[in-house]
This record gives structure tokens, C-alpha cells and sequence, in this order.
């Protein structure tokens, strides 16, 4: 019961959040705006939609959401079809192609559709801005604060990573050991050593029991990947061991190993919600004119503050939501219904 | 004099050579990680590599007869998948019912690659290689398109793989009671013995009356039977379902028959070694992390490890059979 009041609380906050700027200005007024996701059925994918919905028509604008009939490029494509032949101001569309869609998202800005991408940014090319979930170095910097907390200041830890070539985890690694460098806050933390689960949850285990064995000290250990955290956490709890675990996990697969006193205190996943909002806010910005999707653009992003359009890595431009968000024992159970 | 005649029962049994393989690399382990052979670390190699453990009894069968099955992990998926899900939406609350499903899926699963197989005539590989991507593809649309069952929504099915009968871990329990069946059923049953008879000699075994085919159906469904269990426990010891479990881990059951003496050719191969084949395998998989190789090499050293076990293996072997020949000479 408690939960659902508070979560009604958080839904009304938000919406009022949303109306009250749009009572004054309405950025959205009067716009006809597409959002394209993946798939359909993706729980993940619906909290974005959801909240790009509720932004958008909160600002006067008239949305609809589009599922491919399947997660592939060429469902995607038939969609977008559809959306040039009628009169969208803007796309929204989370690629499942890096370069499929090119031509198609393309043809939809020569008709002067204004194309922004989420989640999964489709090639420079083909989109005027992407609004990035997971900035490197955010989730890279609460990560490191999760694990300076965690163990108090000082102490051993060590990562549990997915391959040893997942291009992610590796440069959320590479910044998180630059980040630990850079300030000397973090010069009593100890590094022993990055482990690779492969994203298996026997081999994530068996590289959890070696690190246990082989540093008994260990005080946290920080897995930046879903299977790892959840084979991890299980090991942890299971043998009841001091040492914690924290990264990026999902909360449903969590849920069971998470609060005060389990094996993981709070770890982090980007905010979908917070992603659908400030898509919404980008996209309307854009059809109205206020930026252009060019690096060094600013707009306001409604609750969620001022943001600056960037270089992205790719040649592209993006912007960034911000940190990502802490699930702990008091949130856990809500959003484990939820994804 | 007793030197040579222990050296002979050596070279003479491959189960003998590989318990010596198995005790040295304890030794190596033990002397470089001292907390290796401590009770709970031994079971939690047992309970990390149980789904191997478990599956390697049907892959020895299955290439006891010359064939080979790669579908068996999809299949294991698919089952786990499958009671994931229904406990994930409370279709079902009970362990042993999401055994009984889980098994049941399995045993389907694995009778009908053995129609394809011993009716239609279709190579092992082929068949089983198609089956892999159905049944995965399957395991993925049970899922929703990717959805996970984690932990919490497992009920009381996440806490069986901690839970012990008379003092003995419920997962070792399996891995027991399967072992003792098949070591039974494998010596001392004539199907059993069919098997054999059917790897060793396809033609001579249909002379004899042995129906070939139903033979082939045979092993395949005793696979499926154990991959659909083996989904379950790989769901019971990680106490969480993805569509993709397991993805890969054919190939270290494949290599726990080979590296335990199972013949791909057919006919040679026994329990003992099947068990002593994946214990080894467990055994270096738990130590390459704990010994600091760093994760890079990890992969390489257990590929040389399983070559330079069944080479030595197979030389041992040629000897064995040699002497066998000089026996029957005098």
C-alpha cells in the first residue's frame, strides 16, 4: 500500500512537474510528434515511451508511438515509411541498425522531419542528435563513488567485467581507473584486479570464488554488467562473505540481493524514464526551432535542468541525461515490477 | 617387480591414468592455492559445473553410437526458460512439478531429434545443428523476446539448490543418483550393453537382432532427458533463468567425454571415465582464475590442458592396446 501511494506521489509529482512549465509556455504546442522504438513487449524500452508520451502532450504536443512489428532494421524501415508519407514534425527512433536505416531516416529529414535517435543511436549520418542514456564518464564516476563508499575510504576491490573485449565495460574501466588517479580521494582504494565473466553466470561465480580466495580483504567488488552483478550478488549472499558488490544491474534480477543488509547495498542502471523525458524535451526543442542538433546548442529540459548538445564519440552530436540511477533497498521493490 | 605391474594397471585402464591426471592437478592446485581443497570449495566446483557434470552421461551415450549433439544447451535453455517463466507468473509454485516440466520438455525435445536422426537419416551434426538454433530461437520466444527470471520471482525454487538431504547438497544429490543409474544401466543392462554394441558395430549389431534405429532414438531422448534437468538445475544453481543460458556449453560437455576417454568414432567410452572427463575439466576451470592466470590466457591454457590430456590419453591408450595384442600373442 505504502509503496503504491509513494509511487503515485512520484507520478503526480512528475506530472505537475511537467504541467506547470507547460502552463506558461507549452514548447510542445501544436507539434505532431513519432517515437520509434525496437520492439514491442521490451518493459525497458515501454518506461522511455512512457515518459516521452507524458512530456511531450504534458507540452501541447500530439504523440504516437510506433512498434515495428519485429526488433530488426526492415521493420523499422516499413514503419518509417508510413511516418514520412504523413505530416510529422519529428521523429524519435531507438535504431536497431547502426547503418541500415540510413537512406530511410535520410528521405525523413529531406522532408523536413527533424530526426532525433535515443538508446541507441543510429550512424551520424542518419539523425540530427542523440540523447545518450549512459555518459561514460557518469556512470563511470558513480561507480567509483559507489565502490569509495562502499568501502568506507580505503580497502581492496575489484571488477567483475562481462569479456574482455565488451567495448562498454572497457571504457567504463578505463575511466573509472582515471577517474581513481585523478583525485586523491580515491588514493586509498586498491584495485586488485579486473576479472572477466564472459557473461556467464557459472563462470561469473567462478571468478567471484577466486577473488574471494585469493583476496580475503576484498571489500567490494564492482560488476558493470547485468550478469555478472546478479551471479556475484548470489555468490556473496549465499556464503554470507563481508565483502559487497555494486555496478550496473537490472532490478528485477536483483531484487533478492539488494538493501542494507544483503550482499548488494545499491547499484545503478540508466533511468528510462528520465530518458523518455529529456528525448521529448530535445525532440520539441528542435521542431520549435530552439536548437539544431549542432554541438554547443543549450536548451532547458523542462525538471530535469539545463543541458548542452556535445562531440559525440562517433562524429555525431549528442547529449547526455546524467548519472545513472541508484537502485537500494528502499526503491528495489517498486522498480522490480517495472524491468 | 610390483613397480611394473602397477605401472601396467596404469597404462592398462584409461579410468586409472586419468585419476592419476585428476590427483596430480589436485596436488598443482593445492600446492599453488592452498584453499582449493577445502570441503567447500571441492563443492561448489561439483555445484558451479553440475550441468556438465550431469549432461556428460547422455553425450556419452550419444557418442557411444557415433553421434553427436550440439542442440543439447538450447534445449537446456528452452526447459529452463520455459519453468522460469511459469514461476516468474505464478503458473506454478511447486519445485519438484518445475522438474518434472523442465525434464519432460527435455525428454521432447531430445526424442525428436532422435526420430530426425535415426528415421530420416540425417548426420548427427546436421540435425542436432538446426535443432540448436530451433529450439534457442524457442527458448528466446518463451521469454517474451528476452525477458530474465530472476531470483526474486522464483519462489521457493531459488532457495533448492542450497537445501541438503541427509547432510548432502540436493544438486550432489542429482549428480548421484544419475551417475549410479547410468553406471548400472550402462555394465549390467542389455540395453545398455546394446549401445555399446550398436557404436562398435553398426552392422554386426543389426545382424544380431539389435534394432539400430531404435537404439539411436534411444540415446538422443536419454539426452534431452538430461539436458531438460540439466536446464532446471542450471536455473536452481544460479536461481535465475535467461534465454540465453548456457550458450556455448556444449562444447565443455563435448570435451569432458573426450577428454574422459569417449571415443568419436563410437563404442568406447565408459561412466567412470565420463565422470572423471568432466571432474577434470571442472577442475581446471576452477583453478586457471585462482592460480592468477590472467583472464586473457584463461581460454588458452584449458584448450592446451584438454589437447595434452587426451594426447597423453590416446598414447596411453595405443600402449594399453598393444600390450593387450602381446597378451593374446602368447
Amino acid at each position: 500500500m505504502n509503496k503504491k501511494l509513494v509511487s503515485a506521489i512520484l507520478c503526480g509529482a512528475m506530472v505537475l512537474g511537467s504541467v506547470m512549465p507547460a502552463a506558461a509556455a507549452g514548447v510542445g504546442e501544436g507539434q505532431k510528434l513519432a517515437m520509434v522504438v525496437k520492439s514491442a513487449g521490451n518493459a525497458f524500452m515501454e518506461l522511455a515511451a512512457g515518459a516521452f508520451k507524458e512530456t511531450a502532450e504534458a507540452e501541447g504536443a500530439t504523440v504516437e508511438i510506433v512498434y515495428p512489428e519485429a526488433p530488426t532494421a526492415d521493420a523499422q524501415i516499413k514503419v518509417l515509411d508510413n511516418l514520412i508519407s504523413q505530416d510529422f514534425d519529428a521523429i524519435a527512433i531507438s535504431a536497431n541498425d547502426v547503418n541500415a536505416l540510413q537512406a530511410k531516416l535520410q528521405e525523413a529529414m529531406d522532408a523536413g522531419i527533424k530526426v532525433s535517435s535515443f538508446d541507441s543511436a543510429p550512424n551520424p549520418d542518419s539523425r540530427q542528435i542523440f540523447v545518450n542514456q549512459a555518459g561514460t564518464v557518469e556512470v563511470a564516476q558513480a561507480l567509483m563513488d559507489a565502490v569509495l563508499d562502499i568501502t568506507g575510504g580505503e580497502g581492496q576491490w575489484a571488477i567483475l567485467s562481462a569479456t574482455s573485449q565488451a567495448a562498454n565495460q572497457n571504457a567504463w574501466i578505463d575511466a573509472m581507473k582515471t577517474i581513481m588517479e585523478e583525485d586523491d580521494k580515491y588514493s586509498k582504494l586498491e584495485l586488485v584486479e579486473v576479472a572477466y565473466g564472459d557473461d556467464l553466470p557459472d563462470k561469473s561465480t567462478e571468478q567471484t570464488a577466486a577473488l574471494l580466495q585469493n583476496y580475503p580483504d576484498l571489500k567490494v567488488i564492482c560488476a558493470p554488467t547485468t550478469v555478472g552483478i546478479g551471479a556475484a550478488a548470489k555468490y556473496l549472499q549465499d556464503n554470507g562473505a563481508e565483502c559487497k558488490i555494486t555496478g550496473l544491474g537490472l532490478p528485477s534480477e536483483m531484487k533478492e540481493y539488494t538493501g542494507d543488509d544483503k550482499a548488494c547495498p545499491y547499484f545503478y542502471l540508466w533511468n528510462m524514464e528520465g530518458l523518455g523525458t529529456l528525448t521529448a524535451y530535445t525532440t520539441m526543442a528542435m521542431v520549435a526551432g530552439d536548437i539544431t542538433g549542432a554541438a554547443g546548442d543549450t536548451y532547458t529540459a523542462g525538471e530535469l535542468g539545463d543541458y548542452e548538445v556535445v562531440e559525440a564519440a562517433d562524429g555525431g552530436t549528442e547529449v547526455i541525461l546524467g548519472a545513472p540511477m541508484e537502485f537500494n533497498g528502499e526503491n528495489i521493490e517498486e522498480w522490480a515490477e517495472i524491468f | 617387480m610390483k613397480e611394473k605391474s602397477l605401472l601396467k594397471k596404469i597404462t592398462g585402464s584409461r579410468e586409472a591414468l586419468l585419476v592419476v591426471i585428476l590427483i596430480l592437478l589436485f596436488a598443482i592446485v593445492t600446492a599453488l592455492s592452498p584453499s582449493f581443497l577445502t570441503p567447500k570449495s571441492l563443492m561448489e566446483v561439483l555445484k558451479n559445473n553440475s550441468v556438465t557434470i550431469i549432461m556428460a552421461l547422455g553425450m556419452l551415450c550419444v557418442m557411444l553410437v557415433g553421434g553427436i549433439d550440439i542442440s543439447i544447451m538450447s534445449t537446456a535453455a528452452l526447459s529452463g526458460m520455459t519453468i522460469g517463466m511459469l514461476l516468474k507468473y505464478e503458473k506454478i509454485s511447486n519445485t519438484l512439478l518445475a522438474f518434472v516440466i523442465a525434464i519432460a520438455i527435455g525428454t521432447l525435445c531430445g526424442a525428436l531429434i532422435g526420430l530426425i536422426i535415426s528415421r530420416a537419416d540425417v548426420p548427427p551434426i546436421i540435425a542436432t545443428m538446426g535443432f540448436m538454433y530451433i529450439y534457442r530461437a524457442m527458448a528466446y520466444l518463451v521469454s517474451n523476446g528476452g525477458e530474465w527470471a530472476g531470483a526474486a520471482t522464483l519462489g521457493n525454487y531459488k532457495d533448492f539448490a542450497n537445501k541438503s538431504f541427509l547432510g548432502v547438497n540436493s544438486i550432489l544429490w542429482i549428480m548421484i543418483v544419475c551417475y549410479l543409474f547410468f553406471f548400472i544401466f550402462m555394465k549390467w543392462t542389455r540395453t545398455g550393453r546394446k549401445i555399446y554394441a550398436v557404436g562398435s558395430n553398426p552392422n554386426a549389431a543389426e545382424v544380431s537382432g539389435i534394432n539400430v534405429k531404435n537404439i539411436k532414438l534411444l540415446v538422443y531422448t536419454m539426452m534431452g532427458f538430461l539436458a531438460g534437468l540439466g536446464g532446471a538445475v542450471h536455473v536452481a544453481v544460479y536461481a535465475s533463468a535467461m534465454p540465453d543460458l548456457q550458450q556455448g556449453g556444449e562444447m565443455n560437455v563435448i570435451a569432458a567425454c573426450v577428454i574422459g576417454g569417449v571415443s568419436m568414432s563410437g563404442g568406447r567410452g565408459t561412466v567412470l571415465g565420463a565422470l572423471l572427463g568432466a571432474l577434470i575439466l571442472a577442475t581446471i576451470t576452477r583453478a586457471l582464475p585462482l592460480v592468477g592466470v590472467s583472464a586473457l590466457w584463461q581460454n588458452m591454457i584449458k584448450g592446451v590442458l584438454i589437447l595434452v590430456v587426451v594426447v597423453v590419453n590416446v598414447i596411453l591408450q595405443r600402449i594399453a592396446d598393444n600390450n593387450a595384442l602381446k597378451g593374446r600373442e602368447m
